[in-house]
């Protein structure tokens, strides 16, 4: 049996699978990269969504993970290092030993003060990330080639690096979804329903706390791989707080604590900029009025606002 | 003469000036029912507080079981078996009635740094949550979501949680609070039942329940202790006759 949004999430994939061929035959072939961006932006809010809706940990700072992603390709580059999965396993391993020595400090606090120490490591990370003159510094750099598979340069192709991240993004989603569900996720959602009520049944909950953090880091870590590799530049932007902002309105509008949310609202997200940044320069306006709506209207975010226009249709 | 399985000597607290718990010392035996009684603000949920390790005490010391347990937190006091019940309940109120307690059983069995399997189908942790729940009679409740069942179904519901720790003392918060008479009679039914295996110490406003239960009642004032005995005897006693029962000063 599988649940609605467990059906959602599977139409989202297949419709992102047809995407290319569709947009090709239409002669739109450019618009895949888009799709591609907003599938990386998914990656990253999938990861944001597992400490932020299922730990009730509101990160601001996790745009830093993007960056340290973006810029292990960058240096791993500059010294010749240019296989993808060398790449996804330096960004790993940095994003959790800084996500394992700020989520320990940070997991001291709760609430706001949490939110303004994840701020702040943050905004350390990309003050460091400017001081960078070899990798340009403010500007950042430009990658002389996207990474390469096996020695293969294959991502040099738009549709390959879009079915590439296409898979990575169900793998994460299906790692998501089991995790959510096993002995691990349980005592994650346990910890933000009532964190007391778990340390007066046994359990010591910031050794959990603190690996969602890390795991939640790695994953973004990931995308921020990706994401240099679509751009083919990395700056030090990837890593600003408004960054990390963006990452929370995208699970905010889809949905806290709903993976397919979650997907749904950086899909979204990153779409609508896209598509009403053509029409009007002030799209951040009206984007803004857009939150503002599904906030008041359907504090749920748009999953479950589906649910509720797909409930509304069905017979009783 | 039974074993002393808790021994708080000297325990004090105090916000600022205000002594909430001043040299409280009392010993739990091992198979009681221990109550403490006392008005509003005496401070018994705060010696609650400190037993459970949720708090930690100024001075004094807390020795469970044999073991100085005084600055042990209160996950490590769950692992001994050192429940708590909580006078406000509070449960998981996403979680279904079943899981909030699985999630207690799945604490002390095994490892929870497990990612993949999924929790809701570990028969293991089920059955014994079941068990849990049908010996607090919410068995057919098992599936509902917690936040929809009746206010009496979730104080039995945080019993069921306490029992699912395998506590051997078990502190009850005012486990009657808010319920009705009905409720109110098929809890101390339940408690009775449970104190040939769990010895408790029971905090209560219900001085029926309390005379019913309690094998030693000790009575809290201003978070002194001001007396200790059995039932008959703290219900003779004219100190706590004034200080607490409510008789006037001056009558005979």
């Amino acid at each position: 049996m599988m649940s609605r949004r467990g059906m959602a999430a599977l139409i989202i994939f297949a419709l992102l699978a047809v995407t290319p061929p569709v947009l090709i035959f239409m002669g739109q072939g450019f618009f895949a990269s888009v799709v591609t961006r907003m599938m990386i932006y998914a990656i990253a809010a999938l990861s944001l969504d597992l400490i932020l809706g299922y730990g009730a940990l509101v990160s601001f700072g996790h745009a830093a993970f993007l960056g340290i992603g973006a810029y292990a390709v960058l240096m791993l580059n500059s010294l010749g290092v240019t296989d993808i999965a060398a790449q996804f396993g330096a960004a790993a391993v940095a994003a959790a030993v800084f996500a394992a020595i700020t989520g320990t400090i940070a997991l001291r606090t709760r609430g706001v003060y949490f939110i303004m120490i994840t701020l702040a490591f943050g905004q350390m990370l990309y003050f460091f990330l400017i001081s960078l003159s070899v990798f340009g510094g403010d500007d950042g750099a430009s990658l002389p080639a996207r990474s390469t598979i096996m020695g293969q340069g294959w991502l040099d192709h738009d549709l390959a690096l879009f079915y590439l991240v296409l898979g990575i993004l169900a793998l994460c989603f299906l790692g998501l979804t089991r995790l959510t569900m096993s002995r691990f996720g349980r005592v994650l959602i346990g910890t933000r329903e009532d964190a007391l009520r778990m340390q007066a049944i046994g359990f010591r909950i910031l050794p959990y706390q603190l690996t969602a953090y890390v795991i939640s880091a790695m994953i973004c870590s990931v995308a921020g791989v990706l994401l240099a590799n679509q751009l083919e530049y990395v700056s030090p932007q990837l890593a600003s707080w408004q960054r990390s902002g963006e990452l929370i309105i995208m699970v905010v509008l889809g949905g806290i604590g709903s993976l397919t949310g979650a997907m749904t609202g950086a899909l979204f997200t990153i779409g609508l900029e896209e598509g009403m940044a053509r029409i009007s320069e002030h799209w951040k306006l009206y984007f803004g009025l857009l939150l503002l709506a599904v906030v008041l209207f359907s504090p749920g975010g748009l999953a479950t606002l589906a649910a509720r226009i797909t409930g509304k249709g069905r017979p009783e | 003469m039974s074993d002393v399985l808790l021994q708080v000597r000297g325990l004090r607290k105090s916000y600022g000036a205000l002594a909430v718990t001043d040299d409280v010392s009392l010993d739990v035996q091992a198979g009681q029912v221990h109550a403490i009684i006392g008005p509003n603000g005496a401070g018994k949920t705060t010696l609650i507080a400190q037993l459970s390790g949720q708090l930690s005490p100024d001075a004094g010391r807390v020795v469970y079981d044999g073991n100085d347990i005084t600055h042990l937190d209160m996950p490590g006091r769950v692992r001994r078996g050192l429940a708590r019940s909580f006078q406000l309940t509070r449960i998981l109120p996403q979680l279904s009635v079943l899981e909030n307690v699985a999630i207690a059983v799945q604490a002390r069995s095994g490892s929870s740094f497990r990612f993949w399997r999924g929790a809701a189908s570990e028969a293991a942790l089920n059955d014994q949550a079941m068990e849990c729940l049908s010996e607090v009679g919410l068995a057919q409740k098992a599936h509902l979501p917690a936040r929809l069942i009746s206010h009496g179904e979730k104080r039995q519901l945080e019993l069921a949680v306490a029992l699912a720790t395998r506590p051997r003392l078990l502190l009850l918060d005012e486990p009657l609070a808010g319920t009705g008479p009905d409720e109110a009679a098929m809890l101390v039914d339940l408690l009775a039942r449970l104190r040939s295996r769990v010895t408790m110490m029971l905090i209560e406003h219900d001085m029926g329940a309390v005379f019913q239960l309690a094998d030693r009642v000790s009575v809290l004032v201003y978070g002194r202790i001001v007396a200790s005995g059995t039932p008959d005897a703290i219900r003779d006693d004219p100190a706590v006759r004034t200080a607490y029962l409510g008789e006037e000063e001056g009558t005979p």
